[in-house]
C-alpha cells in the first residue's frame, strides 16, 4: 500500500490561514491502514485545528468527511454539490488522491494534510516500511524475493556495496543490508549459486527517467 | 595474458613484477599544485596513482581533472569514477574525455552514500552499479561500441580496475564477488584496507582454490595508521573496515609521538608478509593526507627501484 505520514500541525497551520471554511478530506484506503488520512485521523486534526482557532481568537469553520477513495471519479463525486461551501480542501489522502481532487475541482484550492512517504508493508504495529519504487520493470525474480531497488541506498543490482556491516547498511545500523537478505533467502531455498549471475544493465525508462507513467488497457476500457 | 592495453601498470603486472600503487585525493578547492605536490612526492616510488573520485561523498576537484595535472606531468594515472554522480551518458562521456588524455587505468567503483558528506540532502544516481560499469568500459574499449551500440572513433584504450572489500559482510560470498567482478571483466584489484592478516590471507586461498588469481590481478590495500586515534575511528567508524585489537594495542602500547612510526612499521611488516602470499600482485599503499611516507614505505617494504617496463 502507499504509506503516508501526517504532516506537523504546525505546517498545516500555516498553510491554511486565511481560509475561513475547511474541508477535512479523509480517505479511506491506504491512509487509513497507515493510520495517517482515515475518519479517525480527520476527526483528530479537525479537533486540534479547531481548538489552535479559539486559542488564538480567530474564525475557521471546519468540516469532515471521509471518502471510500480520493483516487476515484466515482467517490469524489460524492462530494461536488458540497464543495463550492468550502475556501480550501484539506486532503489528508496520498498525494495521488490530492492530485485527482484538485484536477476534479479545478478552482478549489486542494492542500495536502499528510507526506506520502512510500509503497510499503505494516512490519510491525506502528512501523511501516518501504518495499517498492514502481520501477515498471520487476527485478525480484532474480533477487530472491527481496527488491534492491528500492531497499538498497545505492539501488545496486550487483551488491552488496563495501558498505555492508554485520548485515546492516552503511548509512544506517538499524537498517537491514538488502543484499545480505536477498543472500540469507538464496541461502534457505539451497540457491547461492545464482548469486553469481551478473545482473545486466537495467532499463530505467520504465521508472521515474521515462517521464509520468500510465497503464492503457485496451482490454478492460469502455 | 597479452597486454591488451598501453597501462604502464598493465605492463608491470603482466611482466610478473609487484606492482605499486598509491592515491592522491583532490583538493577541496581549484589549485591545481595541491595535486602536482602530492605527485611530485610519490611518483618515483609508484607506478601509477589513483585520483580518488569525491571520496567520502565530500565534494572536491574533479577525479579527472586531477588525473589530466598528473598526466601532464608524466605520472600515470588511474581515474577513478564511482556511479553514485553520473548517469550512463556522464560516465561513457567521462571515460572519453579520460581517453582523450591517454589515461589508460580506470578504477570502477559504486562509491560512499551522499549522506556521509557535505551534501547529504543531495539525490544519488546509481544508474549503473560498480560491476555494470566495468562491463561498460570493457564494452566500450573491446568491442569499440557505446551502451547505444554506435561505433566509437579511436575507443577507450583502459586497463579496468574494480575495488573488493575481504572484510565486508556476508563473509561467504567474498569470494564468489570476486568471481562476479571477472565475469564483468574486471582485470586488476584494488583492496579495501588490509589489517586483519589471518582473514585477508583466508580470502587469498579461497580464491587461489578456485584460480581466481589467475584471472585478475590483486592488489592489497595498505594504509598506514598515523595514530592509536585513527585506528579506533577506522575501527569503528569506517564502514566495512577491519581492524583487529592487537593494532590498536600495539599503537597504544607506544608513546604519542612514536605512534606514526610504529603505524608505518605495521604496514611495512603487513607488506613484508603478504608479498609471500600466493596470488598478490602488488601493493596499493593509500597514505591518507600522508604521502610523503609513501617512499619510506616502499623502500623498506623492498619494493624499489620500480620496474623499467
Amino acid at each position: 500500500m502507499i504509506i503516508a505520514e501526517k504532516k506537523p500541525i504546525e505546517e498545516i497551520i500555516s498553510t491554511i490561514s486565511g481560509y475561513k471554511r475547511l474541508l477535512i478530506l479523509g480517505c479511506n484506503e491506504c491512509v487509513t491502514v497507515c493510520e495517517a488520512g482515515g475518519k479517525k485521523e480527520v476527526e483528530v486534526l479537525a479537533s486540534a485545528l479547531r481548538m489552535h482557532f479559539i486559542k488564538e481568537g480567530k474564525e475557521c469553520e471546519i468540516d469532515e468527511r471521509t471518502l471510500e477513495r480520493q483516487c476515484d471519479h466515482e467517490y469524489l463525486e460524492e462530494i461536488r454539490d458540497v464543495v463550492d461551501q468550502y475556501d480550501a480542501i484539506l486532503s489528508l489522502a496520498c498525494g495521488v488522491g490530492v492530485q485527482f481532487a484538485a484536477e476534479k475541482y479545478h478552482s478549489t484550492p486542494l492542500l495536502p494534510g499528510v507526506n506520502t512517504v512510500c509503497l510499503g508493508a505494516n512490519e510491525q504495529r506502528g512501523m511501516w516500511a518501504e518495499r517498492c519504487q514502481a520501477c515498471g520493470s520487476c527485478v525480484l525474480a532474480a533477487t530472491a524475493g527481496i527488491c534492491p531497488v528500492s531497499r538498497c541506498a545505492k539501488r545496486v543490482l550487483n551488491g552488496p556495496c563495501g558498505g555492508s556491516t554485520n548485515g546492516k547498511c552503511e548509512i544506517n545500523k538499524d537498517l537491514d543490508c538488502a543484499w545480505q537478505l536477498i543472500i540469507d533467502r538464496l541461502k534457505a531455498m539451497d540457491k547461492l549459486d545464482d548469486y553469481e549471475k551478473l545482473a545486466t544493465i537495467k532499463d530505467w525508462s520504465s521508472d521515474r527517467a521515462g517521464g509520468p507513467r500510465k497503464v492503457v488497457r485496451e482490454d478492460v476500457q469502455v | 595474458m597479452s597486454v591488451k592495453t598501453s597501462s604502464k601498470l598493465e605492463k608491470i603486472l603482466r611482466a610478473g613484477h609487484l606492482g605499486v600503487t598509491s592515491e592522491c585525493g583532490p583538493p577541496r578547492g581549484s589549485d591545481p599544485e595541491a595535486v602536482r605536490e602530492k605527485g611530485n612526492l610519490i611518483k618515483d616510488y609508484v607506478d601509477s596513482i589513483n585520483v580518488t573520485d569525491n571520496q567520502t561523498s565530500m565534494t572536491r576537484m574533479s577525479s579527472l581533472a586531477a588525473c589530466i595535472h598528473l598526466k601532464l606531468m608524466g605520472i600515470e594515472p588511474v581515474l577513478q569514477m564511482v556511479t553514485r554522480d553520473r548517469n550512463r551518458i556522464a560516465l561513457q562521456s567521462d571515460i572519453l574525455g579520460a581517453a582523450s588524455f591517454d589515461i589508460n587505468n580506470i578504477l570502477c567503483l559504486s562509491g560512499d552514500h551522499q549522506s556521509f558528506g557535505d551534501c547529504a540532502q543531495g539525490q544519488n544516481v546509481h544508474d549503473l552499479d560498480s560491476m555494470q560499469l566495468i562491463q561498460t568500459v570493457r564494452h566500450m574499449r573491446d568491442e569499440g561500441k557505446f551502451l547505444g551500440g554506435d561505433d566509437i572513433n579511436r575507443p577507450p584504450d583502459m586497463f579496468v580496475g574494480a575495488a573488493a572489500n575481504p572484510f565486508a559482510d556476508p563473509f561467504e560470498i567474498r569470494v564468489p564477488r570476486l568471481a562476479k567482478k571477472i565475469a564483468a571483466g574486471v582485470e586488476f584489484i584494488q583492496t579495501q584496507c588490509i589489517y586483519n592478516l589471518d582473514k585477508f590471507e583466508e580470502w587469498m586461498r579461497r580464491l587461489v582454490d578456485k584460480g581466481l588469481h589467475e584471472k585478475v590481478f590483486i592488489l592489497a590495500g595498505m594504509t598506514p595508521m598515523k595514530s592509536a586515534g585513527m585506528a579506533k575511528f577506522m575501527k569503528n567508524r569506517v564502514p566495512g573496515m577491519d581492524v583487529p585489537d592487537e593494532i590498536i594495542d600495539r599503537l597504544v602500547g607506544v608513546p604519542k609521538e612514536k605512534q606514526a612510526q610504529e603505524g608505518i612499521d605495521i604496514c611495512v611488516e603487513s607488506i613484508q608478509r603478504l608479498k609471500e602470499v600466493t596470488g598478490i600482485s602488488g601493493f596499493h599503499i593509500m597514505a591518507i593526507e600522508w604521502e610523503e611516507k609513501v617512499p619510506e614505505i616502499v623502500e623498506r617494504s623492498g619494493l624499489y627501484p620500480r620496474p623499467e617496463v
